[in-house]
């Protein structure tokens, strides 16, 4: 499996069409001239919703985790006045380094494709919302050499994203382009209707944006030649953890877990389980796990997804409990602090599953934990609260063992509390 | 679009009650005018007794919720149409 943190391919080899594989690391170009020869100007589509179409035929979806079919949202947003196009790459999710590495790497599939988006809805404003560090500094010298070559049609405004978990949500992108702070907000209306100062906002991945830049290349059917025919293309993960060589690789959907665990060196000491779509994911046990293709639908049996192809590999003899509760106590730290049920459940959560992570034997904990992770769930103006939740459930299910083990004043990773 | 009621009619889109979280304070002015839809959570926020986050709000409770909407101190409540 092609890396994306590892050393690039030699400058000579230039493919004329990118492995269906390896699209977008056999893509990737420092600079403008590499990109030039790498993969041509910009495929211009002549026309405001051209590009819709071949979106829908190709079957992209999202990159930045929800996963929702790109062609709707640049359908929806084509219909409206004055539309804003933005792409994001706050990337809040601390064991996520895809969109930066990607931003770093490879800048100009991701620029071209934010350009055939801003024409594809006839944008009136563009923007590329990224956080501070290599990936604003390459995004900002990539874009300055498309100006000296009048590369692009749009002008692109960069507006940094503040660091925090929830900073690229929808809402919040949108607050932070009024010059707000980078909170959810309350959704009278979707952002594809009214989004920056009430105008039809388009807020894409910068991933996704990349893939779009390919696909109008090389058209939908090579884009189908890898994935699954309800999930085709390749995703980039972020693999952490337990494994030998921890970074950024691209694979297809439908890849079993085992096989992307070995894209990253593979598991560096027996593992217990893996968290699955980052910090608002699900564990799957490594025993019956690890098989799962990872699509939708392979994972579904664990009630996680693909996400924004964030993998940590947790090794046996870490408490997956303790594990989980570390992240719940994160996650209750990065609360808005505008909803009453996240400002006050989140925390509660992570407390009481830290007590049962510590080896208190109290039996009322796991319903303490279930009845929470009931009171937050839907409860919120973002889904910060219920990712919470299902991480936190998943964690009950899937360390069930353990739990019963730590009831008893055992654990069956390490020592007792040690882990926390 | 329409949705049927079981009765075989078709009927508008149900009535929901949406809560903006980020400008409730758990006043509860709602919770004392629906108590047939909402009841409180452990911190006094109102809490849907169905479990989900935008309650149905059927037809002959939706003078009590309008009234709700109104009385809400905070103008934290809403009812719309999905």
């Amino acid at each position: 499996m092609p890396s994306m943190t590892g050393s690039r391919p030699a400058a000579a080899v230039q493919p004329p069409v990118p492995h269906p594989s390896a699209r977008l690391v056999g893509a990737a170009a420092g600079n403008l001239a590499e990109h030039r020869a790498r993969s041509g100007p910009i495929p211009w589509r002549g026309g405001p919703g051209q590009l819709v179409a071949l979106v829908e035929r190709a079957g992209l979806s999202g990159r930045g985790g929800a996963g929702f079919p790109t062609w709707r949202k640049l359908t929806a947003v084509a219909s409206g006045s004055r539309p804003v196009v933005v792409a994001n790459a706050a990337e809040g999710e601390p064991a996520s380094a895809k969109d930066a590495t990607l931003l770093t790497r490879a800048p100009h599939l991701v620029l071209d494709g934010l350009q055939l988006a801003a024409e594809a809805v006839d944008a009136a404003d563009v923007y590329l919302y990224v956080k501070a560090g290599p990936a604003e500094a390459s995004a900002r010298r990539a874009l300055a050499e498309r100006r000296r070559e009048g590369w692009d049609r749009y002008r692109v405004r960069v507006h940094q994203a503040p660091p925090g978990f929830i900073s690229g949500e929808e809402s919040a992108v949108i607050s932070s382009l009024e010059g707000r702070p980078a909170l959810p907000r309350f959704k009278e209306r979707l952002v594809v209707e009214s989004g920056v100062r009430g105008r039809p906002t388009l807020v894409q991945n910068v991933e996704t944006l990349a893939h779009v830049a390919l696909l109008a290349r090389y058209g939908h059917s090579w884009f189908r030649q890898a994935g699954t025919p309800a999930e085709p293309g390749t995703f980039l993960a972020t693999i952490s953890g337990a494994v030998h060589a921890p970074g950024v690789v691209e694979a297809p959907y439908g890849l079993p877990l085992r096989d992307l665990l070995d894209a990253a060196g593979g598991p560096s000491t027996p593992l217990s389980a893996v968290l699955v779509g980052g910090y608002h994911g699900a564990w799957l046990p490594a025993e019956a796990g690890l098989d799962a293709p990872y699509s939708r639908e392979g994972l579904a049996p664990w009630a996680a997804t693909p996400g924004a192809g964030v993998v940590i590999a947790l090794p046996a003899g870490t408490c997956g409990l303790g594990f989980s509760a570390r992240i719940a106590g994160y996650l209750a730290g990065q609360s808005a602090r505008q909803c009453g049920p996240c400002v006050n459940g989140l925390p509660a959560m992570a407390d009481v599953l830290t007590r049962l992570a510590r080896g208190r034997r109290d039996p009322s904990l796991v319903p303490a934990v279930q009845r929470l992770t009931g009171l937050v769930s839907r409860r919120g103006v973002c889904h910060h609260p219920d990712g919470t939740a299902r991480m936190v459930t998943s964690a009950l299910r899937v360390f069930e063992a353990d739990v019963r083990a730590h009831l008893s004043g055992t654990c069956l990773a390490a020592p007792i509390g040690k882990a926390v | 679009m329409t949705t049927s009621t079981g009765t075989g009619r078709p009927t508008r889109r149900a009535l929901r009650l949406r809560v903006d979280w980020t400008a409730c304070e758990g006043r509860g002015m709602c919770i004392e005018l629906l108590p047939e839809l909402l009841d409180t959570d452990p911190w006094g926020y109102p809490r849907a007794r169905d479990g989900s986050g935008d309650p149905e709000v059927p037809v002959q409770l939706a003078e009590h919720a309008r009234r709700a909407v109104d009385a809400c101190p905070r103008l934290a409540l809403r009812l719309h149409r999905s």
